[in-house]
This record gives C-alpha cells, sequence and structure tokens, in this order.
C-alpha cells in the first residue's frame, strides 16, 4: 500500500519512452521514500509485458489485458485505473504528459478528488511546513514546473490528497535501467470488475498513425529556429545546416504557433526534452519554456541580433549577427575545413 | 435533425505569448496589469466548432460560460460579437484561487443548471497550459469526453470527431451528452459579425450596470443582459472552492533567473565563424 505508480503506455505493444522514463525516475524517488514502485499497464494482448518493465527496478507490474483496452479510450481506462487507486492507495501516481496521458490524468484526478500537476520538469521529495497549523507534512513529491508562459517556475504540492499525480513530457527524465535481471511481481487486474457498460459508449471509427518521422530527440546535433527566423521560407536555412552537419531541426514555440515548422519539432515545456551534442539557436530569444526543454545540451549556440535575448546567458557561443549571414558561413567553413 | 444546446467554455487570460520586459514585477511576481487581457485562444476554436453546429441545425443554441472576475464579461460580449446566444458570468469571490479541481467542481454546477447536450471548450487556456478542466468537467458530469478535437460533425444524435493525436488522428463516434475539448489545429474562429456588434455592444452583467450609467440602456433592451451567477446561484459547497477546494497548492514561486555561463562573443565575420567552426570540429563536436 501507499507506493508509486507509474502508468505504463503502449504503442504497438511496446512500453513508451516517456514511460520507461517515469519508470527510472520513479525507483529514485521510491528509493528515497522507502516504498515500492509499481507500475500499471493496459492493452491487449499483451502476455509478457512485465518482462520489458521489470528491468527498470519495477517491484510490481498490473496488467490489464482485454479486448476493449486494444487502443486507449478515456472511460474504460479511467475505469480500471481509479478502481485500481482507489484499492491500492497509491501516494504517487506519474504518467506520461502524452496525448493520452493528459487525456486521462484530469479524468482519475477528478475521479478521485486528488491533485493533478501536469508538464512537470522536475520532481523532488521533500517536506513542506504549515505554519498556521504548526504541522509538517514529510516526504511530499514537489511538482516543479513553468507557468506562466514560462515566466515563473513554481513548485506544487498536494498536501492532503492522494494520490499526488503529475504528468512528465517526454525526454524530461532518463531512462535507465537498474538489472536487466530484476524480477518484480505480476499481478492481473480483473478488468470486468472495474468496467461499467457505458464505458464503451465512444467508438473509434478509424484510426491513421504515421511513423514517427522526426526525431528530434535523438538528434545529436539540433539546429533550432524561433520566431525571430521571420517565416518559414527562412526555415530552409536551418534545414540546409542540419543536412550539412547531419543534424534535426528544431523550432520554438512562438515559431511553431506562427506556422514556420511542425509540432513535432517543437522543443520546450510543451514540446519536447532535447539533449544534443550541440544545439545551434537561431533567432530565439530564450524564454524559459523553451530553454528548460534544451539547457541539457552539451554545446549551445545562439546566433541573433539581441545582444540581452537570455537564450545568450545560456551560450557557450554568441553569435551577434545576422542569422541569413552567418548560417552560409557556417555550412562554407564546414565543408572547408571538414574531413 | 432538431437543435441542440451548447455550451462553450471559455476563459479570458493574460497574453502569456507577448510577456515584455516589464511582465515581472520587481519582487519576481507577474505583474498582470501590463498583460493584455484575451478570448483563450483554443476556447476561440471552440466556439467555432460550436457556430458551426448553430449554422446546420435550426434551433441550436450557444452558450458562452466562463468564471473569472468581473471583467471576463468581455469575452462573452465577444463571444456574442461571433455568433453566441447568450452567456454566463460565474463570478464570486470564494472562486478565487481555485485550482484545476476547485475549478470544474464550479463549472461542472453551472453546467448542470445550463443542461446542454454538449460542452465545448478549447483543449487548455495559455496561461497554466493544464489542458485539465475539460476532462475534469466530464468526469464530474460523468459524461463521455473527446479531446484533441479538430473537426466534429453529427450524425443520427451521435457527435462524429475527428482527434489530432501527436502521432496521427483518430476519428470516433460519441453519444450526446458530451464534453470536447478542441485543439489549435481546427478552424479559427470566424471574426465579429457588426450587426451582431451593434446589437450586443451594451449587453451587460448587473454588476456592471451599477457601475456604468447605461442603466436606461438596458431596461429598454432587456435581452441584452449577461446572466451572473455567484456561489448561491449554482449552489456550491464553500468547502469545495477556493484554495480550501484545490488539492494543489503552490509552494513555492521562483522568478526565472538563467544561469550565466561564460560565453564566448563572436561576430559574423568571415574569421570568427571560420575560427568556431574549427574548435568544434576539433572538440568532436561536429563532423
Amino acid at each position: 500500500m501507499n507506493n508509486l505508480f507509474v502508468f505504463c503506455e503502449l504503442d504497438e505493444g511496446k512500453p513508451v519512452d516517456v514511460s520507461l522514463e517515469l519508470l527510472t525516475k520513479g525507483r529514485s524517488l521510491a528509493n528515497t521514500l522507502g516504498c515500492r514502485l509499481e507500475a500499471v499497464v493496459l492493452g491487449s494482448g499483451i502476455e509478457g509485458i512485465e518482462n520489458e518493465l521489470f528491468p527498470y527496478g519495477t517491484d510490481v507490474v498490473h496488467v490489464a489485458d482485454d479486448p476493449e483496452l486494444e487502443h486507449y479510450r478515456t472511460m474504460p481506462y479511467t475505469s480500471v485505473i481509479a478502481g485500481l487507486f482507489r484499492q491500492e492507495q497509491p501516494q504517487i501516481a506519474l504518467m506520461g504528459a502524452t496525448t493520452a496521458g493528459r487525456d486521462l490524468g484530469p479524468r482519475v484526478s477528478s475521479a478521485l478528488h486528488s491533485g493533478l500537476t501536469a508538464d512537470c520538469t522536475s520532481l523532488e521529495i521533500g517536506d513542506h511546513y504549515v505554519k498556521k497549523t504548526d504541522t509538517t507534512y514529510k516526504n511530499l513529491l514537489y511538482q516543479i514546473r513553468p507557468a506562466f508562459g514560462g515566466n515563473i517556475i513554481a513548485t506544487i504540492i498536494n498536501p492532503d490528497h492522494r494520490p499526488q499525480m503529475a504528468t512528465v513530457r517526454e525526454g524530461v527524465m532518463k531512462k535507465e535501467i537498474v538489472n536487466r535481471n530484476y524480477r518484480g511481481e505480476l499481478k492481473r487486474i480483473n478488468v470486468s470488475e472495474f468496467i461499467r457498460p457505458e464505458d464503451l459508449a465512444v467508438e473509434i471509427i478509424e484510426r491513421h498513425m504515421e511513423a514517427r518521422r522526426v526525431d528530434i530527440k535523438s538528434a545529436q546535433i539540433i539546429v533550432a529556429g524561433g520566431y525571430g527566423m521571420g517565416s518559414k521560407e527562412n526555415f530552409d536555412l536551418l534545414y540546409e545546416l542540419a543536412d550539412v552537419l547531419g543534424g534535426e531541426v528544431a523550432a520554438s514555440r512562438a515559431a511553431v504557433d506562427a506556422g514556420f515548422a511542425g509540432h513535432e519539432r517543437q522543443v520546450g515545456q510543451t514540446g519536447v526534452t532535447v539533449r544534443p551534442k550541440l544545439y545551434i539557436a537561431c533567432g530565439i530569444s530564450g524564454q524559459i519554456q523553451h530553454t528548460a526543454g534544451m539547457n541539457q545540451s552539451g554545446k549551445i549556440i545562439a546566433i541573433n541580433n539581441d545582444s540581452m535575448a537570455p537564450i545568450n546567458s545560456i551560450a557557450d557561443y554568441v553569435i551577434n549577427g545576422d542569422v541569413s549571414e552567418v548560417i552560409p558561413r557556417l555550412i562554407k567553413f564546414y565543408k572547408a575545413n571538414a574531413r | 435533425m432538431k437543435g441542440i444546446k451548447i455550451v462553450v467554455l471559455a476563459k479570458q487570460v493574460p497574453d502569456t505569448r507577448n510577456v515584455g520586459p516589464d511582465a515581472m514585477k520587481a519582487d519576481g511576481t507577474v505583474n498582470r496589469a501590463v498583460l493584455p487581457a484575451i478570448f483563450n485562444p483554443e476556447d476561440l476554436n471552440a466556439l467555432e466548432q460550436a457556430l458551426r453546429i448553430k449554422d446546420m441545425y435550426e434551433g441550436t443554441t450557444v452558450t458562452v460560460l466562463t468564471m473569472g472576475p468581473g471583467r471576463a464579461a468581455e469575452i462573452i460580449r465577444e463571444g456574442l460579437y461571433r455568433g453566441a446566444d447568450d452567456g454566463v458570468l460565474l463570478t464570486d469571490r470564494a472562486f478565487a484561487g481555485s485550482d484545476t479541481l476547485a475549478t470544474s467542481y464550479a463549472l461542472t454546477l453551472a453546467v448542470r443548471k445550463l443542461a446542454p447536450d454538449l460542452v465545448i471548450g478549447g483543449r487548455q487556456a495559455i496561461d497554466g497550459d493544464t489542458a485539465q478542466v475539460g476532462p475534469q468537467v466530464a468526469e464530474k458530469l460523468g459524461w463521455p469526453q473527446v479531446t484533441y478535437a479538430e473537426e466534429m460533425h453529427l450524425d443520427h444524435g451521435r457527435m462524429i470527431v475527428r482527434r489530432r493525436l501527436e502521432r496521427g488522428v483518430e476519428t470516433v463516434s460519441a453519444p450526446l451528452p458530451l464534453v470536447v475539448t478542441v485543439n489549435s489545429t481546427a478552424p479559427a474562429c470566424r471574426y465579429r459579425n457588426a450587426r451582431l456588434v451593434m446589437k450586443y455592444k451594451y449587453a451587460r452583467t448587473d454588476t456592471e450596470l451599477q457601475v456604468e450609467s447605461t442603466d436606461y440602456i438596458a431596461h429598454a433592451r432587456p435581452f441584452i443582459r449577461i446572466t451572473e451567477w455567484g456561489v448561491d446561484a449554482v449552489g456550491a459547497d464553500i468547502e469545495q472552492l477556493g484554495l480550501s477546494g484545490s488539492p494543489t497548492k503552490v509552494k513555492e514561486i521562483d522568478n526565472v533567473i538563467l544561469q550565466s555561463k561564460e560565453a564566448k562573443h563572436l561576430s559574423a565575420s568571415d574569421k570568427d565563424i571560420e575560427s568556431l567552426v574549427k574548435e568544434l570540429l576539433e572538440s568532436h563536436t561536429i563532423g
């Protein structure tokens, strides 16, 4: 009882990266708390899925295997997870801030009347003292996230309600196998105990999933553009540089909102978090909501005309100049000097 | 098919997308006064979906429901200018400090009172980016939800909704009553209609009328009143509102201070760029 739970999402029968990242984080939080790490997986025909989760230090894997759970649907998933949580009384529940996780999390939190913090960039364990009642809450989950368009960083706690729920974007936490031979316990969920007929009211008529074409997360070199690039056409320069260097093109939220690049390329709190060897920020001012997603890059080059741009303060190299002049020169000298 | 009753959930938000250097006060708190208050962008996408259903099915009504301070009546007028039929402002001191769960509790009570067939809201508001209120309202109503909608229509009494997911699209069929949240990839909202602006520019809440002296206009045209509901009107339990009704608490707020590194400052000259490229090649960062 009162353990740490991670909702593990599947994509074509495989756990998605963010779930494994959360198991890794969950393992270290559970160690601090001295509790067990438990995972909950829903799907159809997923025999043996537990073996993919145990190596991350998962002590218990709860599996709900039922044809009705083949694809994510709000109501049946909510009923199973909220029902399981009522029985198991977790102290913490984490889920990926995927389209499914952001649909499921608030529904479960509303059903259980527990607080939920979206898109956390950091999770820690700590105490909280309330002066008015002279009470100290021990070992709370600090849910840390940028707020207000990224202009402040807020630490959120849930002192009185359980589970303490948080969602985290893919790539924010690191994924790490604890021990390939780690064996936990498998528990099967009796799905019919939780799902009501009315949970199946919404039907999926059609699904078109595309293979993930753009993968900025695993790129070693990223050339990113911001609103300062000015237009979609100007992004062509970035593609050219990324092509020459063997990297990928990314964009800030402002650039994505302006239609310069697709959402799948967005770096930042509401996009993807990246840790490339080299991050070249072109025409990006560097609001915290963007830098939260790239400040762990190995080296950062900022190219812009604004000597006061916040991005400059986290950059290793600041090139003061026009992107349209600097990038062709980078390409030229790279071609001239690279072997 | 006969028309349906739609409630659009909308929020007035500070425009966090255009935050200038004076947006933060010296003590590190947000200076709301300098940020313009706007109709949350995705709630406008939601309003457009509601108006499209109204265009298609005669007898459909669209009510804009918002919770906020008195000045949030501005976005109800904005909704009326674009084609909504009426609006309800949920406002009370007791609502202040509500997190998403307490907010969804209050909105749920108001929705129950309005008894619509369909609730449509934006996916998320730009001041919090949580995307929680829509699903939380749906759960409290006990209704199904469809999130990330970008296109929807009625078919034999069910909503057919196309959803935008991270890796593709999914089309679902859902029964009414239903809560739908709309993505920014859905069509933009239509512009204000000049005739409707003329009709509704004096639409006021009772509270606004007390401070303004346009009373005579409101009396002359009773249909241009904006409904205002407080805690009592929706029968809310005060313990479930505001700070006491919010499971999540803000422990700490930090102003954003970026850690300074010793950066090398370069110009755009050939010499500087070439030496940079050589340095990156030598350190095997590139190449």
